[in-house]
């Protein structure tokens, strides 16, 4: 497999200007000869579609929902990053790719990483042009909140409903090419496999959601912006219907799958309340601006947190963190709640939770101002829950949130298999080993506006694509391998349901590659997945037709890929014996808790190579070192 | 604890657009006051695919909290169900005790044809913002995001209308299913902001007509949208809009 990471030569602020001028153009009259697949229509690949419509390519859009306004993006709430320095608080550009380099726990690549902090101010005036209504100061210019792992106020946010509005922006965009018909876009969609004929990326395969019916699409690139991965726990913030099956099957004809096991967990989330229970429900990083997080000292108190006196709460946060805080890092924020629950200080009815407490910000602000500032956060968690937050501290988690693995992509994001680029979540590219807050946004708007663009162009500009129909074999192969599984599942004829396989999954997930890693779990985690593959081969139940709506064949197919990426997840973990940013191993941290790196042997990006799955996953491993050439790598501190 | 009970449900079944759709009985028990209407239908799906003797109830969802606007359920006759500003994600069984008896049923419109049982075809709400729902900005020739100020008041009238996630709860509420509430608030929210303004006119007349052409019916002003609107989105919208499209029309300039 090759991985060159193709990042020009030169000094970091130049690089990406310096490429823009290397790369090669496609004419204007000739961009409307070429069709660009672009799958997804998040933020990264609504925005990739509609500036790629702009630019006069054709572009066939795909996604899963009934309509490109509702991709899982459209949840996030709380913000996103750029280095304007509108507070005048001393941001810079330097300063944004620092703190993004330094919260992934350097394991991400520099020039990306620079890259997206260059690119960030760009993506708001973008957003702003668009109409997207950022929050706002009296004299009218944008506001500003500060987010975990950063001493600068630099997150643009809109309401606790950022993720929403910057969505609807790149998707009016994407409408208004549909009306130009620059974009045919395809709702109901499922991508269920890549098609690649003479080495190059030339197509997919999908399944129609409505109808079953298994169709063909060609095009000269392939830009997969399908997501992240982080339902392979059952339980996580993300959206029902997201999921790893498009990625996944690129992994199977041969792309690099980079990182798998840096997961994020988020540290506010609502608790689990029960075994029925089919999501997570995040509560904004931005609420630790004003919450302070805590504990009662005593173990198992089960006084009602307004009954504990002030000197009887344990602020752990921000004792431990002086300088930051309630805004550390999410993994630390994270890990910190297991620790204080693991040693019986842990709330509410499991005893896994802990204490988010607005009680001083509404003595200090009032309860209109805190109302205005996390108002419909408030409802979401009264709604949950029962309980009113402005009476009652909240009751808080970490859950599942954030997939920071991905496929490989090199500078261009390209894959390692030329003609498909990958953007947004589903690349491995700019968070390291844990993303900071408001940074997912930035990156797939930077990734998808103003990346994406030029780089399949620099590709297409540069092949000759030859005479290809969608009867080549290749196709025809790719057909009958989606087809081939959908039979399968429906031949096992079993009696375990898809959701139980699914719940079983995640718990072995949650347990043994969740907060916290041990070699011995991890290899239990090995063996019981593969176990449970193999049951779910032999006793999965997909109710209902194939040649209709069918939503559980839907997670059936999502579910037997969770199964194999899972076992990844597990390798990928057990393999990298380092803690790095949310990759906690138990063997590796200090007395204090904290992740311990291991440069020397572990400063590169592990891309797994598919090699077959026959009771076990068999996977290459492959290393791109990390070089640090122009910041000095450092053990983190909060303190 | 929580305490479980029982919920005995009527919920509109139909295999396929063009097949006849009935009203069948089901008892889910062991519900819990803690799920959510969706969880208390997965969980009914789960007896259902045991029994094995019919296939589970198809319904729209995606997020589960109350922003992506896929879910669409109408519940005892209202959209969303009983509680205000609440999506069926968000409702939770809490608000209903044991023994009731609930009906379900998709979002019905005549532009809205039911593709299985309660998920329904809301692509005319795309094709209403296709034809003018946006800013044409290229991507890249933005200028500072500063230099285009916004008083505060306006920004933040602009977001109340923006955070409409097109449900389509307000045309399935309608007596006569307009999607004026809808419409109206994507006009309510660009056509205010400095940067909508120089395609306001054209914005207001391409929408509207694309409501009508979509088979949506006139807005008589019953305000029943803004009453099950899950984001309180303000029928003053709608008065917005007709003033709008007065005067784009009346004024006889080519829109
Ligand atoms: C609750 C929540 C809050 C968040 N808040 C923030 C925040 O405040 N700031 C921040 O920076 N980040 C936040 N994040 C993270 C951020 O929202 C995501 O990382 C980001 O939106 C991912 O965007 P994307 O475009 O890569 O993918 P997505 O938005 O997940 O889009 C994936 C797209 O791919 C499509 N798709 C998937 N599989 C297939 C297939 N097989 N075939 C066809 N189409 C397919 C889907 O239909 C969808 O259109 C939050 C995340 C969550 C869960
Ligand atoms: S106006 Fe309200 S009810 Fe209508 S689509 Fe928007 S959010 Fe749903
Ligand atoms: S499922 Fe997203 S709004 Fe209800």
């Amino acid at each position: 497999m090759n991985l060159d990471s193709k990042v020009p030569s030169g000094p970091l602020e130049d690089k990406w200007s310096k490429h823009l001028n290397d790369i090669q153009l496609v004419s204007p009259n000739n961009k409307r000869n070429h069709d660009i697949i672009v799958v997804g229509t998040g933020l990264a690949g609504g925005s990739a579609a509609a500036s790629l419509a702009e630019l006069g390519y054709n572009v066939k859009s795909f996604c899963i929902q009934d309509s490109a306004r509702r991709a899982h993006s459209i949840a996030a709430q709380g913000g996103i990053n750029a280095a304007k320095n509108y507070p005048n608080d001393g941001d810079t550009i330097w300063r944004l790719f620092y703190d993004t380099i330094k919260g992934g726990d350097y394991r991400s690549r520099e020039s990306n990483t620079y890259r997206l902090a260059q690119i960030s101010n760009e993506i708001i005036d973008q957003a702003v042009a668009q109409g997207v209504p950022f929050a706002r100061e009296y004299g009218g210019l944008l506001a500003n909140r500060s987010f975990g792992g950063a001493q600068v106020s630099r997150t643009f946010y809109a309401r606790g409903q950022t993720g929403q509005q910057l969505l609807l922006g790149a998707y009016q965009s994407m409408m208004r090419q549909v009306h130009k018909d620059k974009i045919e876009m395809h709702t109901r969609h499922e991508m269920l496999d890549l098609v690649v004929i003479d080495g190059k990326a030339r197509g997919i395969v999908t399944r129609d959601l409505v109808s079953g019916e298994i169709e063909r699409w060609m095009a000269d690139a392939v830009v997969l912006a399908s997501g992240g991965y982080g339902n392979a726990f059952y339980l996580s913030t993300n959206a029902k219907n997201s999921n790893v099956t498009a990625a996944w099957r690129c992994h199977k004809r041969g792309a690099g799958f980079a990182n798998p096991c840096y997961v994020q967990i988020h540290p506010t989330c609502i608790p689990v309340s029960g075994d029925y229970q089919s999501k997570l429900t995040l509560m904004s990083e931005s609420l630790r601006n004003d919450g302070r997080v805590w504990v009662p000292e005593e173990k198992d108190d089960d006084r009602h947190p307004n009954d504990i006196p002030e000197d009887e709460r344990y602020y752990y946060l921000e004792e431990k963190y002086p300088a930051f805080g309630n805004l550390v890092p999410r993994d630390v924020a994270s890990r910190n709640a297991k620790i204080v629950c693991d040693e019986g200080m842990g709330v509410g009815p499991t005893g896994r939770a802990v204490y988010l407490d607005f009680r001083d910000a509404i003595e200090r602000e009032g309860r209109q101002t805190i109302s205005e500032k996390y108002g419909n956060l408030f409802e979401m968690y009264e709604n949950i829950t029962g309980d009113n937050p402005y009476e009652e501290p909240m009751r808080i988690f970490p859950a599942v949130h954030y997939t920071m693995g991905g496929l490989w992509v090199d500078y261009n994001l390209q894959s390692n298999i030329p003609g498909l680029f990958v953007a947004g979540e589903a690349n491995f590219s700019d968070h390291g080993a844990n993303r900071l807050g408001a940074s997912a946004l930035m990156q797939g708007l930077s990734d998808g506006y103003f990346i994406i663009p030029y780089t399949v162009g620099n590709y297409i500009a540069q092949q000759d694509f030859g005479d290809v129909s969608k009867d080549h074999e290749a196709f025809d192969e790719a057909a009958a391998n989606a087809q081939g599984q959908i039979d399968k599942l429906f031949e096992v004829d079993g009696d375990r349901s898809v959701v139980d396989f699914h719940r079983e999954l995640g718990q072995i997930m949650w347990d043994k590659v969740g907060i916290s890693r041990s070699e011995e779990g991890l290899k239990e985690a090995i063996k019981q997945i593969q176990e449970l593959r193999e049951e779910f081969w032999n006793n999965v139940r997909v109710p209902g037709e194939q040649s209709n709506y069918n939503k559980y064949l839907e997670f059936a197919g999502r579910v037997a890929d969770f199964l194999e990426l899972g076992e990844l997840m597990a390798k990928d973990a057990l393999h990298r014996d380092e803690s790095a940013g949310c990759h906690l191993r138990e063997e590796h941290q200090s007395e204090e808790g904290e992740a311990l790196r291991n440069d020397e042997e572990y400063s590169y990006v592990a891309a797994w190579e598919f090699q077959g799955v026959n009771g076990e996953l068999n996977e290459e491993l492959h290393k791109e070192d990390l070089e640090f050439d122009f910041v000095e790598l450092k053990q983190r501190s909060y303190k | 604890m929580a305490d479980t009970f029982t919920i005995h449900l009527k919920v509109w079944r139909q295999a396929g657009p063009n097949k006849p759709g009935k009203l069948v009985d089901y008892t889910v028990d062991n519900v819990n006051s803690h799920m959510s209407f969706l969880e208390m239908l997965d969980v009914l799906n789960e007896q259902i695919i045991a029994k094995g003797e019919e296939e589970p109830i198809e319904f729209d969802y995606d997020c589960r909290e109350g922003i992506c606007g896929s879910c669409n359920l109408m519940i005892n006759g209202r959209a969303h169900g009983p509680k205000a500003m609440t999506c069926s994600c968000q409702l939770h069984m809490r608000n209903y005790s044991d023994g009731d008896t609930i009906t379900v049923e998709p979002f019905r419109a005549k532009a809205f044809p039911v593709i299985k049982d309660l998920v329904v075809d809301r692509s005319a709400f795309d094709r209403i913002i296709e034809s003018g729902g946006y800013v044409s900005v290229k991507t890249g020739s933005a200028p500072d995001a500063n230099s285009i100020p916004v008083d505060k008041s306006v920004a933040d009238t602009a977001f109340d209308y923006a955070t409409c996630i097109g449900c389509g709860a307000c045309v399935a509420a309608c007596p006569n299913s307009s999607a004026s509430l809808f419409t109206g608030a994507k006009l309510a929210h660009l056509n205010r902001l400095p940067q909508g303004e120089p395609e306001r006119k054209k914005r207001t007349v391409a929408m509207v007509e694309q409501m009508e052409e979509e088979g949506f019916g006139d807005c008589s002003n019953y305000a029943e949208c803004e009453a099950v609107c899950p984001k309180g989105i303000s029928i003053s919208a709608i008065a917005e809009m007709r003033r709008d499209y007065m005067k784009a029309t009346f004024a006889g300039e080519e829109v």
